[in-house]
């Protein structure tokens, strides 16, 4: 195995980001997850908590968002996170959300529909 | 105040470390240098108190530009020597008040260090990422209506987007299955793998919802079978958009958890 040779394109939908393509082409968040939450933690003498840093600007950012996105699939199955683990009671909650909207949706839309034949029905008288 | 460099450390090597013909330019704008203690060698870099001392760092590491910069000339440098040899990774920000101190951890380390060295040589970490491939939202509207001229516009308007919610509900499902049925599979041919929480698509720049992240750890004689199975995986589940990235250096494996995957 060569670091050096960009992997080779593959045919199918498996998309290639390349990062023996060069570090530009490579996704900043692949990177920031890297070197932010992994690689061997040794604590310098200069000593910076990344974890302060971490869940002000990256965890936030890395993480956080994409909870909303995890439960609307419905899935938290990475969940070797306790912390993520916490959340999975509101997941039933997120999962039906789309059903609920789609329910109200449906009952304005029904008495829309409802108003406007009816609406229709008195039209010649209305308009005179 | 007395302006002597501190150290990052970029990563541990074996002791046959390269010596660096100009080095890779690093954080800071320095070039990476090998530092050697107790037969290992650390890939150092000389950086300036006034932008990497504690407090610095500290605000420094809260402006994302800067963040973006340092991240990628840490991993530039990471890389570059592990094309060469196995390599440690370290964390962002691993900093020392000195070269001394930072042999001085060497020594202190040098057992984990090396077993994390055995860990990760001859193996590569991999990249899957499996984004849901979203249904055609106008497919779904254009089923066959049948007899709806009665019940009306908005009753065939209702019809439409039950069934595009329907079809972008059943297409995550399907993805959701997909992705654990991939996990499983690309597991069986690594040494070690880890689960990720997925990324959110403003840093990720990518669009549809993520739903696997993961790395592998894989025996480089078995790259190539590895990235054939993610083809082939992506051909068996349409519902997903598999991406592939790496080699990288192993990352995601010399951790504190990474003790517990050594195999």
């Amino acid at each position: 195995m060569t670091y050096g040779n960009p992997a080779t394109p593959s045919s199918g939908t498996v998309r290639r980001s390349g990062v023996a393509g060069g570090p530009q082409t490579a996704n900043l968040a692949d990177i920031l997850e890297r070197v932010l939450d992994k690689g061997l933690v040794i604590a310098g003498d200069i000593r910076v908590n990344l974890l302060d840093i971490e869940l002000l600007t990256i965890k936030l950012r890395l993480v956080i968002a994409s909870l909303d996105t995890a439960r609307q699939v419905g899935i938290n199955w990475w969940e070797s996170d306790p912390w993520l683990n916490a959340q999975a009671a509101d997941r039933a909650v997120e999962k039906s959300r789309d059903q609920q909207e789609l329910e109200d949706e449906n009952r304005q839309l029904r008495s829309r529909i409802e108003a406007l034949e009816s609406g229709e029905g008195n039209g010649g008288t209305r308009g005179d | 105040m007395t302006e002597s460099p501190c150290a990052w450390i970029y990563a541990i090597a074996d002791e046959a470390a390269p010596v660096f013909t100009g080095g890779p330019i690093g954080v800071g704008g320095g070039a990476a240098r090998p530092l050697s203690a107790a037969g290992l060698t650390a890939i150092v870099g000389s950086v300036a108190q006034s932008e990497f001392g504690e407090a610095a760092l500290r605000q420094n590491l809260e402006d994302l530009d800067w963040l973006e910069r340092t991240a990628r000339a840490h991993h530039e440098v990471i890389e570059t020597v592990a094309k060469e040899r196995p390599v440690v990774p370290m964390r962002l920000a691993t900093v020392y008040s000195s070269d001394e101190a930072a042999a001085a951890m060497l020594r202190k380390r040098a057992d984990d260090l090396r077993q994390a060295l055995t860990r990760i040589t001859g193996r590569s970490e991999w990249g899957v990422k499996g984004h849901v491939a979203e249904p055609d939202d106008s497919a779904a509207g254009r089923q066959p209506e049948t007899g709806d001229s009665a019940s009306g516009p908005g009753a065939a308007y209702l019809r439409r987007r039950r069934a595009q919610l329907a079809a972008r509900q059943d297409a995550r499902q399907e993805a959701v299955v997909g992705a654990q049925a991939v996990h499983a599979e690309l597991s069986r041919l690594s040494a070690s793998a880890r689960v990720y929480p997925p990324q959110s698509p403003e840093i990720a720049g990518s669009a549809g919802v993520m739903i696997l992240n993961a790395a592998y750890l894989v025996a480089d004689e078995w790259a190539e079978e590895f990235g054939a199975t993610v083809t082939e995986l992506a051909a068996r589940h349409r519902a997903l958009q598999l991406t592939l990235t790496g080699p990288w250096p192993a990352y995601s494996f010399v951790g504190q958890d990474g003790t517990e995957a050594a195999r």
